[in-house]
């Protein structure tokens, strides 16, 4: 980074640093800690049945409570194949659509990377553009899609193509589909931007040297695209692991994922300790996954769209 | 060269779009269908827009999201400004990775651990939860969008225009608003959009940290979604696809003619 030719003064940058600093050490940090906290206090063995009258009570009394969990939480997480179960499949859910995701992303991103060079910026916005739209809306959509009197069973019958609908919706088939296309975009664009970044006579001299076309991409484009589909491949899974809308409302009764066992946890059987400790669990799970994020981030800070409408 | 053909090339661009908009076209086309099923075409009609005027408590939570997206991108637009300041222009400081850490970290976090987190921290702080900490909760989660963005500019912003303004006697904070913001304002007001996008959708954060006079559009979308498909939702969707597009196109527009009228 370049040395500042004058530096500001110290108490104006105090403010700049200090006013976010404070703001996320507040609202960021310090609920982590107090989830962590609540998670393994060990101070009061044992007080099982958590009573369901929790947001009646006093926030005072409710904070007390908090205090005094205990490893239970844990234990009950051990002892409860559920999680485990739920665990592995969102592990296994995200694995199979971070890969679905940059095998179908990543051909659009090299169509766009060699696209005309004034056709790029309207790409580009056309590729985000559908995250800018309600995430919620977009699941929905597949929804009404999926259904077995939905429109993709419409239009196949129609077709003449399938006699009897296709079981999609309510399956984790559906799940990786809604997973798939919420992510899309968040794979393209790192995809994109390592693609872009290649000196093209690299794939020159290797034609020229005799290789085909399909050699040049496994040799020397894929292997030089390798940051963005590093930092895509993080980037649709980490946050995946932890989906609670699209399994919800696209998953079934055979879909078993963490997010969605920590918001019944939460909202459905009032179980607070057991969801804060699923939560801890869950970041534990991805802690290596995020910490090789935030090395690509804090890196080069440019995983995420430059080119913004 | 031109890398793939360019039939090949177009195709598989046309299929990626396809696969991108055909869902939301989808939802907009049945939110003007007469037909109470909602996957069957029962011709043009605004029925269900109608219907949305009536609804007072869907207007009323239409009107609570409105506010908290603006209040919350407003203070993740000055805060993650700030910070992507910092990031850029402070080359080495304590903690510097932390700071990173946690403004890049909410990017991609399970929002229900960053739901559960907030919840239990407002719990703890004996705070009633209500539109206040759901606009702390929304600003903190726009908060690294902002920075992301933000700070992408400023890395192309010419160092020397900001020196000429110093030599020329001009303290930080003029400079600042001379200089470096109008450079870096079509940044500002994408990352405000962003904020402001992410807050109007978000239903998981806002189901923790909300409380029950402040009932936001998504929880009200997601508990109608939850008992089926139904024409309403199609329409409220519609609006709200409506009101972002035309916010970002308004948004370019006005960035355009800021450069067309800038001087040069």
């Amino acid at each position: 980074m370049i040395a500042r030719h004058r530096r500001p003064a110290q108490a104006g940058r105090l403010v700049v640093l200090g006013l976010p600093y404070l703001w996320l050490l507040a609202f960021f940090l310090a609920p982590f800690a107090l989830v962590l906290r609540v998670a393994l206090s060990q101070s009061a063995l044992g007080r099982p049945p958590y009573t369901p009258v929790f947001d009646t009570l006093d926030p005072v009394i409710l904070s007390q409570k908090l205090r005094e969990l205990s490893l239970d939480a844990f234990a009950r997480l051990a002892a409860d194949s559920l999680y485990l179960d739920a665990y592995l499949g969102s592990l296994a859910m995200a694995a199979a659509a971070t890969f679905v995701t940059l095998v179908l992303a990543f051909p659009m991103a090299l169509a766009i990377a060699r696209s005309d060079a004034r056709l790029r910026p309207l790409l580009l916005v056309l590729v985000i553009a559908p995250f800018w739209t309600s995430a919620l809306v977009r699941v929905y959509a597949f929804i009404m899609i999926l259904k077995d009197e939905g429109l993709l069973n419409l239009a196949l019958r129609g077709l003449g193509l399938i006699d009897a609908p296709l079981h999609i919706f309510a399956t984790n088939t559906a799940v990786l589909i809604g997973i798939v296309y919420a992510y899309f975009p968040f794979m393209v664009l790192p995809l994109y931007a390592a693609l872009d970044a290649q000196d093209k006579t690299l794939r020159e001299a290797a034609a020229d040297l005799g290789a085909a076309p399909l050699q040049v991409l496994a040799r020397i484009t894929l292997p030089l695209a390798w940051p963005g589909i590093a930092a895509g491949s993080l980037m649709v899974f980490i946050p995946a692991v932890g989906e609670f809308v699209i399994p919800d409302l696209l998953g079934g009764s055979g879909t078993l994922m963490i997010g969605t066992v920590l918001w019944s946890d939460f909202f459905a059987n009032r179980d607070w300790p057991a969801a804060a400790a699923a939560a801890v669990v869950l970041l534990a799970l991805l802690a290596g996954p995020l910490a090789l994020y935030e090395r690509l981030q804090v890196k080069d800070g440019a995983l995420t769209p430059r080119e913004t409408p | 060269m031109r890398g793939a053909a360019p039939l090949p090339r177009a195709f598989v661009l046309c299929l990626g779009f396809l696969f991108l908009y055909a869902p939301i076209a989808l939802v907009i086309l049945y939110s003007f269908n007469a037909s109470r099923l909602a996957t069957v075409w029962g011709g043009w009609s605004l029925r269900w827009y109608g219907a949305l005027l009536e609804n007072e408590q869907l207007l009323a939570s239409a009107a609570t999201t409105a506010e908290a997206a603006v209040a919350s991108a407003t203070i993740a637009t000055i805060l993650g400004t700030l910070a992507a300041i910092a990031l850029d222009r402070f080359a080495r400081f304590r903690s510097r990775t932390l700071f990173a850490g946690m403004i890049y970290a909410p990017l991609v976090l399970p929002e229900v651990v960053m739901g559960l987190a907030l919840l239990l921290l407002f719990v703890s702080l004996g705070l009633e939860r209500g539109f206040v900490t759901l606009v702390v909760a929304h600003a903190t989660l726009g908060l690294g969008f902002v920075t992301v963005i933000v700070r992408a500019r400023l890395v192309g912003v010419d160092r020397t225009l900001e020196e000429a303004a110093a030599d020329l006697g001009a303290g930080p904070v003029t400079t600042f608003c001379r200089i470096t913001l109008p450079l870096i304002f079509p940044a500002v007001a994408a990352g405000f959009l962003l904020a402001m996008t992410l807050s109007l959708d978000d239903l998981v954060l806002a189901s923790f940290t909300t409380g029950p006079g402040s009932t936001t559009l998504p929880m009200r979308i997601y508990s109608e979604v939850r008992l089926g498909v139904s024409p309403q939702v199609n329409a409220v969707s519609t609006l709200m696809i409506a009101f972002v597009w035309l916010s970002l196109a308004a948004a370019a527009l006005l960035d355009r003619w800021r450069r067309s009228t800038r001087v040069p």
